[in-house]
């Protein structure tokens, strides 16, 4: 047998270029991010380096950007509810043992697995308000059925369901309507609803014993009531797993949406935080002021994820 | 009460067509936007603001078109250069360091993986900005390198394999040793045959997030001979503006090394979902 001493040198080996990789590009960069974050520090060099503390931090609760764009980033993930309803939904019907249910399944993932710039141009033409199919499609409907509707401008409109005002955060009736920030909602539940958090689903109820359901059914239970009180409380573990990840997601998300469909406008509605951070420090290259912003949002995923972990230790062990 | 018989019998088929009716608007749902942009591919630029699906004649020339306006070939070969060289790369570094967490035993292993684990957990955006103004000291802003380099390295692919690499028995590297194997022999010709399934799951999906990679390209990149398909695409876009037909074309070039990546690697995907599944 080789020696301990050995052993620990071969393992050396074995890591170092990977860790290497990982203290230059992963782990030197967060230290370094927050120590930057202290600094006023700018790649132009417009103003003299300085150290300036909690200011940038200290700036950013008085910027009302800030606090819009957060709301912005509430509002898309208001998303996320639905879609994983869907997703569950669309797993129970898909965990049926139906001829040709393979070909369903296969069907519904291509959103998520095609998903990426082309999928968002894709999207941008579709809700063209003037050429798009999506209202040229609305206006046959109006026609065909003798209403008269406003068809929405999406990513050209300001409105939304909650009727969120543009430069202020405050709601007024009038914003209220359909608009660029429901439009990517829309699109991101076609996107993600057969996706992964679906195929999760899907294993999570492979993985339910049948003995259950059938017991559930001897004692003459319906589709509903074996859904309230043998799958969900099944899949709970599952459904955590998911809310919790997507809520990471989302927190961070909305950058490709903006940078490709709507330049984070009209008037700033679908800039989320990720986006903001993106302009701050790639096209107004403020290194400081985008590296305070970023462990503003890795603060609030880390409590997040903190308490959805105490949360659902306490919860799921029964 | 249990039903019987006949009413058993329609109670089955009942539900099982009411699935099929509700999978089947799904399904056509998810179709309409791919079906539409496959079509509007084919079109006149005229005819794709026009409500009638079918083109009145069909133009496959439109795709010629897309490679005479944009250096495409050349987008799709760096977007493809690029993600293999990634995830090659990748699957080695974390194959090896994978197999030093999971097969040989050193101290301060656990310590280390667990800091491999909490990184796991920082958003993308935080080490972006560091890692772009060590790009600029490296002078790598506007390369292949620049590209590759920083993505070759992954917390995540580790902690994939060593999942991966802590089912094979311990036996077989005992019974390697024994036969006078290195610590190189074991890894490369017991370890890694075995781990082959973890290998390609986490090849498809490194491949997968690089051939779509948008940010790090588009903050790095400046030359258009550098461009990826994604940053390609966004510029096609923005520039040529409202030739839809064309930039379907485009799109649809785009997709379709997807879809057969995916039809291909089907069983590979759905099991990785699943195993990421671990990841939290």
């Amino acid at each position: 047998m080789r020696g301990r001493r050995e052993e620990t040198w071969a393992a050396l080996a074995f890591l170092a270029p990977n860790f290497l990789g990982f203290v230059v590009f992963t782990a030197g960069p967060v230290l370094f991010s927050l120590a930057v974050s202290f600094t006023n520090w700018n790649l132009q060099r417009t103003i003299p380096f300085q150290w300036v503390r909690l200011g940038n931090f200290a700036d950013l609760l008085h910027d009302p950007n800030f606090w819009l764009y957060l709301v912005n980033t509430g509002y898309l993930m208001l998303g996320i509810p639905l879609s994983i309803a869907g997703s569950l939904f669309l797993a129970i019907l898909l965990s049926q043992r139906l001829r040709g249910i393979v070909a369903y399944r296969t069907l519904f993932y291509l959103p998520t697995f095609t998903s990426g710039v082309a999928i968002m141009i894709l999207w941008k033409a579709l809700y063209n308000p003037e050429f798009g199919p999506i209202n040229a499609a609305l206006g046959w409907l109006a026609d065909t059925l003798r209403v008269a509707i406003t068809a929405p401008t999406w990513l050209l409109s300001t409105h939304n369901l909650l009727g969120l005002d543009v430069e202020q955060v405050r709601l007024t009736a009038s914003q209220w309507g359909v608009g660029a920030r429901d439009a990517l909602i829309i699109m991101g539940i076609w996107i993600g609803i057969g996706g992964s958090n679906m195929l999760l689903y899907l294993a999570g109820i492979s993985n339910i014993p049948t003995e259950l359901v059938e017991a559930a059914q001897l004692d003459g239970a319906g589709n509903w009531s074996i859904f309230r009180h043998v799958t969900w409380p099944q899949l709970a573990p599952t459904t955590f797993f998911i809310v919790v990840m997507s809520f990471i997601g989302g927190l961070q998300g909305g950058f490709e949406q903006a940078r490709v469909m709507t330049m984070g406008g009209p008037a700033g509605t679908t800039t989320t935080l990720a986006y903001y951070i993106y302009t701050k420090a790639f096209e107004e290259f403020q290194i400081g002021y985008a590296s305070a912003l970023s462990w503003i949002l890795f603060s609030v995923i880390f409590v997040v994820t903190l308490i959805n972990w105490r949360v659902g230790h306490r919860e799921l062990s029964y | 009460m249990k039903r019987g018989g006949f009413a058993a019998w329609w109670f089955r088929r009942g539900r099982f067509a009411a699935s099929y009716a509700v999978l089947t608007v799904l399904a056509v749902t998810t179709l309409i936007p791919f079906l539409w942009m496959v079509l509007a591919s084919f079109k006149p630029l005229a005819e794709v603001e026009a409500l009638n699906p079918l083109p009145s004649a069909w133009h496959p020339e439109n795709y010629l078109r897309v490679f005479q306006q944009i250096p495409f070939a050349r987008y799709y070969f760096n977007s493809l250069f690029i993600a293999a060289w990634v995830t090659a790369l990748q699957c080695l570094t974390s194959a090896m360091a994978a197999y030093a967490f999971a097969r040989l035993r050193w101290r301060f292993r656990d310590h280390v993986f667990r800091l491999y684990l909490a990184t796991l957990m920082i958003p993308g955006v935080v080490t972006m900005i560091p890692n772009y103004t060590l790009m600029v000291k490296l002078h790598l802003l506007d390369s292949y390198l620049g590209l590759i380099v920083p993505a070759a390295f992954s917390a995540f692919g580790t902690f994939l394999l060593r999942q991966f690499m802590l089912t094979i028995p311990p036996s077989l590297d005992e019974a390697a040793a024994m036969d006078g194997a290195t610590p190189w022999q074991i890894f490369w010709d017991v370890i890694m045959p075995l781990s082959r399934a973890g290998l390609v799951t986490l090849a498809i999906f490194t491949f997968l997030g690089n051939y779509g990679s948008f940010f790090w390209p588009l903050v790095l990149i400046k030359s258009e001979h550098l461009r990826t398909l994604p940053i390609g695409m966004l510029y096609f876009d923005t520039i040529y503006g409202r030739q839809t037909n064309l930039i379907m074309a485009a799109s649809v070039m785009n997709i379709i090394p997807l879809v057969i990546l995916f039809v291909v690697a089907q069983k590979f995907i759905v099991r990785g979902i699943q195993l990421g599944a671990v990841k939290g």
